[in-house]
């Protein structure tokens, strides 16, 4: 453990802590954050009322709509002189959202990384990759930064360039890995490609995350890259990665529950479900200065694990994420929202504005086919002006979406159409679909 | 110029036995057919006796049906017939898309049916060079 006199915490002190450190953040941004104060007053609850962790529940939650109304730093409880960095989400839904930190943020934001590296079992005689991008998104930076808080080497490769990653990787004697998990096995793969079984190298744990994956994976990553791989969660709005990682136990993932308090609730009700089932996971800040955010709905699906962990950590522990309760998809890394394509389709003449998403595995990397359906009095019957459309949507799609697709042009009314929720997304990225 | 059927049809199995198949049971006679492929899709071509009545039948049955504006001329059925029309349209500099033919039942001459990107300049150009263009009525009924 990285910081055990945290970690191991007993439960009622750390609950003690928790409670302080929320009355504090309350009264912070009451006073500071004009959102808040609005919404506390239309829910008739003053800092002052919240007299327990059950008091929680009396307050408003906070949702990514609230943070792009309040584009680029309407939300932040700091003044600007304070704020010393801010990242945005890579979420492409109409606004960005912008997230500030402090010192003390950037800080705080380290010692977590640390705990995290540490919890896939990293020391100060590493030899840490960050793979994961660097600039506005919070992967690459927030590694970053762990990795030289605990003393590690630290190679700030970012994404991309796989067969240099390759030849770093080995050359440098890299002994951990921070990517996405399709990247990571990507690496892998180009390596064997390469003629470099990674498995020789002295290579031995990865934490990944920023896209959702699956324990089949895990396995396929632990056995092509000869490796522990950890997972590890994190969102910009709540702090980055940071907020939640595996120990090498691998049945979980621990909260930071001194800086985050987590809530499960019924994503219908809105009411907090009891330890062990399923719902909405909802985050409160306790310890941010530029942006704490109260009762942050994730839309991500997970529950909390029921009893204590082996490895002596006494923070809670929340299950891999299964799902979204909206339609965000997130395609090698980045936040795709269905959506988006309709907006782009009704600009373009020769198609209707009816799509489906269709998600598979090329390889290890997700690709994604978007089915178009041609409009039905189409003008035009060449080829070529047909093959042009279809590259004209390509394009418009993919620069609306910040990812590269495929475009398939289909029949008019061929897609299906349904009463209530159309099946605009087919992801067959788990079931070994490939395209 | 004469109307054509275009369709636009994905290329799964079966899905052209379903066209012809509609315009069968509307009566529909077909004179040429004439397909074009990619791997994904394909274009129908159609000429047939009631192009209008098509494109309604079609689009009722879901596919995406429309009228296209075509040149038909009219060459004699020998070697060398649809060259004269071709050198005619490129001696001007007009770009062919596509083309194709079929031949007259009476079977003294062949119709070569042209998409072209100028078709005013490109009728002009046939009747200078002496190439009769085929009537809209001897091909179908004006509906």
């Amino acid at each position: 453990m990285y910081q055990p006199e945290f970690e191991a915490m007993e439960r009622s002190r750390l609950e003690a802590l928790q409670l302080e450190r929320l009355r504090d953040t309350l009264e912070r941004v009451y006073a500071s954050v004009p959102l808040y104060t609005r919404k506390f007053d239309e829910a008739g609850v003053k800092p002052g009322d919240v007299q327990s962790l059950d008091d929680l529940r009396r307050l408003p939650f906070t949702v990514k709509d609230d943070l792009r109304a309040a584009y680029p730093y309407g939300m932040f409880a700091a003044p600007l002189r304070d704020i010393v960095r801010v990242h945005a989400s890579s979420g492409t839904t109409g606004q960005i959202t912008v997230v500030g930190y402090t010192k003390g943020d950037i800080d705080r934001w380290a010692d977590l990384m640390a705990r995290t590296l540490v919890c896939a079992g990293a020391t100060p005689d590493d030899v840490i990759q960050v793979s994961y991008g660097y600039g506005l998104f919070t992967g690459g930076l927030g590694v970053h930064y762990g990795s030289e808080r605990l003393g590690a080497t630290t190679i700030p490769i970012s994404g991309g360039n796989t067969k240099r990653q390759v030849q770093i990787l080995k050359d440098f004697g890299v002994t951990g890995l921070g990517a996405t998990p399709s990247y990571a096995l990507l690496i892998g793969e180009t390596a064997l490609e390469m003629g470099i079984d990674p498995r020789e190298l002295p290579l031995r744990f990865g934490v990944f995350g920023a896209e959702p994956w699956s324990e089949n994976m895990r396995r396929q990553i632990e056995e092509t890259l000869g490796i522990v791989a950890i997972d590890i969660y994190g969102l910009s709005e709540v702090l980055g990665p940071g907020v939640a990682s595996e120990c090498l136990h691998k049945n979980g993932l621990h909260v930071n529950e001194d800086h985050f308090i987590v809530e499960i609730i019924d994503p219908e009700t809105l009411e907090p479900v009891p330890d062990g089932e399923q719902g909405e996971v909802v985050f409160t800040t306790i310890t941010k200065e530029g942006i704490p955010v109260i009762r942050y709905r994730t839309r991500d699906i997970s529950r909390i694990v029921p009893g204590e962990c082996a490895c002596g950590r006494t923070f809670r522990r929340m299950e891999r994420v299964s799902g979204r309760t909206d339609d965000m998809l997130i395609i090698r890394g980045v936040n795709v929202f269905p959506s988006q394509i309709e907006q782009v389709l009704t600009g373009i003449p020769g198609v209707a504005p009816h799509y489906q998403v269709v998600l598979t595995k090329r390889g290890v990397m997700d690709h994604v086919e978007v089915h178009v359906e041609v409009a039905p009095d189409i003008a035009f019957d060449e080829v070529k002006a047909l093959e042009a459309l279809r590259r004209t949507v390509a394009q418009e799609i993919a620069s609306a979406l910040a990812i590269s697709i495929d475009v398939k042009l289909v029949e008019p009314k061929s897609i299906q159409r349904s009463e209530g929720k159309a099946k605009r997304v087919l992801d067959l990225r788990n079931e070994g679909g490939t395209a | 110029m004469v109307e054509q059927v275009s369709v636009f049809l994905e290329n799964t199995a079966g899905r052209l036995a379903e066209l012809t198949r509609v315009l069968g049971d509307a009566g529909i006679n077909m004179r040429a057919l004439m397909v074009a492929d990619t791997s994904e899709f394909g274009v129908v071509r159609i000429i047939c006796d009631m192009p209008r009545r098509a494109v309604q039948v079609l689009d009722d049955a879901g596919f995406g049906a429309s009228i296209a504006e075509v040149l038909a001329v009219e060459v004699p059925d020998r070697p060398g017939g649809l060259a004269d029309v071709l050198e005619a349209l490129q001696a001007e500099g007009i770009n062919v898309e596509y083309a194709y033919c079929f031949v007259e039942p009476s079977g003294d001459k062949a119709v070569d049916i042209l998409r072209v990107d100028e078709p005013e300049r490109a009728r002009q150009a046939l009747e200078r060079a002496g190439v009769a263009l085929a009537e809209a009525s001897t091909l179908y009924e004006l509906d």
